[in-house]
């Protein structure tokens, strides 16, 4: 599952912290990963917990704010994104790394047609001319399912509606093949039938055009009909990984088991009451020496208080940062609730 | 369980006029009430909210106008969660505002035990208030922010004047206890809480005035997923506690499933179907409803191997520019040319408390018109499972037992065979 023949991209113990008035803000802590051509990976955790830094870091973008000190590597084909000069960066943003941003009305310029938006990175980034990139921009936007893309290529943003501007955004986002696209919460604005059009839109074209994807979000629905392999991310660190079958099937980190059994769902009998993860999502800027997660855990020790966990082999190719992970993975054959 | 149902359904076109006299009935228990009347609490009675579009800047005029909510009739009964689920735009939030006259309605009528509350204002419509409060999506703007948590949660009881001074801050930190929020933070401000407890105060201040009956408009879509449980939990007990009866509004069909008696579907505006929990999400009978289930994305990659969702083509149309006919039938997978785009279908009582507007449901398909899979088969009442990952009972033995029908490729329970 783990591409590893071709690596494409690899994160190697990123931090990210932002100064702010409260103190520094450990946004990313240590998060090291790595993607293979052509993977669907999925990240996934709540509000906060470093899962949208950790996408802006690998566009190159945090370099753009003043606050942000980000350490570690970033590796993409082979070069480290963050050692890099901007105008090297600049050429591999967008070309070769695109990112579907979550909330299409903002992140679409509303004052210029999507035409300009579209043939922008295709002229430069691909050096097409002008009537070239407007041919290849209609086709883009027939390919995402935009009706009358030769007319409607003059309209603005706000005259599409969130399903179609999302397309858009693909579509912008797909225009120079891009060899790694990050998705950041794709369909959270989005209606649940229309989530059901972009989903299956954006696994339908990462086949058709062989791109890598790093679909991040909380919903864990979104990433299950998607993604073969999972990165579940608390608190600026990612606690567990692995292939998606087996992860969803038996998590080995006590908080992917707490948010899977939380949420409740169609195809399960219905439950008289939902198991919640007690407590409250630590603040990173004052994080407990220990384990974040110890405070809400219910089989944390004096152990978990004191220390972080080291993100350790489970299984085939799955991690879990845990000093109780051999209870959780004992588990797969005991069946014992908490 | 005739045709002839009350109020709300006139001549029914076609198909569905013949069809309402189900002959095949499962004792569904103690429903037989129509969408309105039975033991109701609330009545909602052809409600209808139209918002006016003007044009001209001295000399505005109305040009058209967003039906909102379109004729929509359906009753809450006493102690019951009813659910009212659509996408964006649908005017599901609107029907809770116009219910609590938070949005006057344009026409209709909305009966609270036996009073019209579309027809009273001022202090009668005030005291009426009292015995309903709302929850509000936003736990970041629905709390002002330079009140105190202490003056937020007293200020219902100051306005209907239950409470003198002391009274007040000692109900005050009783109402904190009750949400699970330390009753000594009660003179903080509300940035110093997060939005899961900022979502508890504005629960404990809908709970200050001892209300009846609350509207909780999407009261868990702007918290984290690991907090939502907790609020789930949280109304649950309160209801339980207090014998409240709620009104919740949401999108999100799991959730929705989880804590209503009864579920409404509303798409532009209109009802399109009602039933009880169990049986809209397990024979949904609506085009709608049916691709609305299974476009919702199940947390299990196994499951989703075999959920073949219904997509449906295109956008929700504009409610300001409605299609005629069925609303939906612009992108309904089974609409019929030069029926379902001419007449629109009223809601009928399909089968006992199952209604439905579609002009294609007989009781002769009951329960399917299926446009598409079967995966999301239903699933019966059942104990809760313990371990979220490992019952699949192609995976492990012990846990079949509890899979009921999402283990393996068995039918759904729904059958089909019923009427």
């Amino acid at each position: 599952m783990n591409a590893g023949s071709a690596q494409l991209l690899s994160v190697k113990d990123l931090s990210v912290d932002f100064a702010s008035q409260e103190g520094v803000v450990h946004a990313v802590d240590g998060v090291s990963f790595s993607v293979g051509s052509g993977e669907l990976v999925g990240l996934v955790g709540e509000s906060g917990c470093g899962k949208s830094v950790t996408a802006t870091a690998i566009l190159g973008l945090t370099r753009m704010l003043p606050n942000a000190t980000v350490t570690g590597a970033i590796e993409f084909e082979g070069r480290d994104l963050l050692a890099l000069p901007e105008n090297e960066v600049r050429e591999i943003r967008g070309r070769d790394i695109a990112m579907i941003f979550q909330d299409p009305v903002t992140s679409l310029n509303p004052v210029l047609p999507i035409g300009r938006l579209m043939t922008e990175g295709l002229e430069n980034h691909l050096g097409l001319s002008h009537t070239d990139a407007t041919a290849r921009s209609i086709e883009l936007l027939s390919t995402v399912g935009i009706p009358q893309a030769a007319e409607r290529i003059k309209d603005y943003p706000h005259q599409f509606s969130g399903g179609m501007r999302q397309r858009v955004m693909i579509a912008i986002a797909l225009s120079c093949n891009p060899r790694l696209l990050l998705a950041d919460e794709p369909t959270t604005a989005l209606d649940v039938t229309i989530q059901a059009q972009i989903l299956r839109l954006m696994r339908q074209l990462s086949s058709e055009y062989g791109a890598a994807v790093i679909v991040i979000t909380h919903d864990l629905g979104v990433v299950a009909g998607m993604c073969r392999r999972i990165l579940v991310m608390y608190a600026g660190r990612i606690v567990e990984e692995g292939p998606a079958k087996p992860l969803f099937r038996h998590p080995h980190h006590p908080y992917t088991v707490g948010l899977l059994r939380s949420v409740p769902r169609l195809d399960r009998p219905r439950a008289d009451e939902l198991v919640s993860i007690q407590g409250l999502p630590p603040d990173l800027s004052h994080l407990p020496p220990g384990c974040a997660f110890a405070p809400r855990c219910w089989l944390a020790t004096d152990e978990c208080w004191c220390a972080a966990p080291p993100l350790a082999a489970t299984g085939e190719g799955r991690r879990c940062a845990c000093f109780h992970r051999d209870r959780l993975v004992e588990r797969e054959t005991e069946r014992v609730a908490p | 369980m005739s045709g002839a149902v009350s109020g709300a359904v006139s001549g029914a076109v076609g198909g569905a006029g013949s069809g309402v006299s189900a002959p095949a009935a499962r004792a569904t228990a103690d429903v037989a009430t129509s969408p309105t009347g039975g033991d109701a609490l609330i009545a909602v009675e052809g409600l209808s909210v139209h918002f006016p579009i003007t044009s001209g800047i001295i000399f505005r005029h109305k040009v058209g106008a967003v039906r909102a909510v379109d004729d929509v009739s359906f009753d809450v009964r006493k102690g019951e969660t009813l659910g009212l689920v659509g996408e964006s735009g649908c005017g599901k939030s609107t029907t809770g505002r116009a219910i609590l006259q938070l949005v006057r309605p344009t026409t209709g009528r909305v009966l609270y035990d036996g009073a019209d509350l579309a027809h009273l204002g001022g202090g009668a419509l005030r005291r009426q208030r009292r015995r309903m409060q709302m929850i509000f999506q936003d736990p970041y703007a629905s709390l002002n922010s330079r009140m105190t948590v202490a003056d937020i949660v007293g200020e219902p009881l100051k306005v209907h004047g239950l409470r003198d001074r002391s009274g007040c801050k000692e109900r005050v930190r009783e109402l904190l206890q009750t949400v699970g929020i330390n009753p000594n933070t009660l003179n903080r401000y509300p940035h110093e809480f997060s939005g899961g407890q900022r979502q508890r105060i504005g629960i404990a201040r809908a709970l200050a005035v001892e209300p009846n009956f609350i509207v909780c408009d999407e009261p868990i879509s702007a918290l984290d997923v690991s907090i939502r449980a907790q609020i789930i939990n949280l109304l649950q007990q309160l209801q339980r506690e207090f014998g409240l009866t709620y009104l919740f509004i949401a999108h999100d069909l799991s959730v929705v499933r989880h804590i209503s008696d009864r579920v409404a579907v509303m798409y532009l505006g209109r009802i399109v179907e009602l039933a009880d929990n169990a049986v809209l999400y397990g024979e949904p009978m609506h085009p709608y409803t049916q691709a609305l289930l299974s476009a919702v994305p199940i947390p299990d990659p196994e499951a989703e191997e075999r959920r073949r969702p219904v997509v449906l083509q295109g956008d929700v149309p504009s409610p300001a520019d409605p299609p005629p006919g069925c609303h939906f039938h612009t992108r309904c997978p089974a609409a019929q040319t030069g029926l379902c785009d001419l007449e629109s279908p009223s809601l009928a009582e399909v089968r006992p408390g199952h209604w439905a507007a579609c002009h294609l449901i007989t009781a002769e398909d009951y329960p399917h018109i299926r446009a598409g899979e079967d995966d999301l088969a239903v699933v019966a009442d059942g104990p809760p499972d313990a371990w979220p990952g490992d019952t699949r009972s192609d995976h492990s033995g012990d846990g079949a037992a509890l899979d009921g029908p999402a283990g393996g490729g068995t039918p759904p329970a729904s059958g089909g065979e019923q009427a």
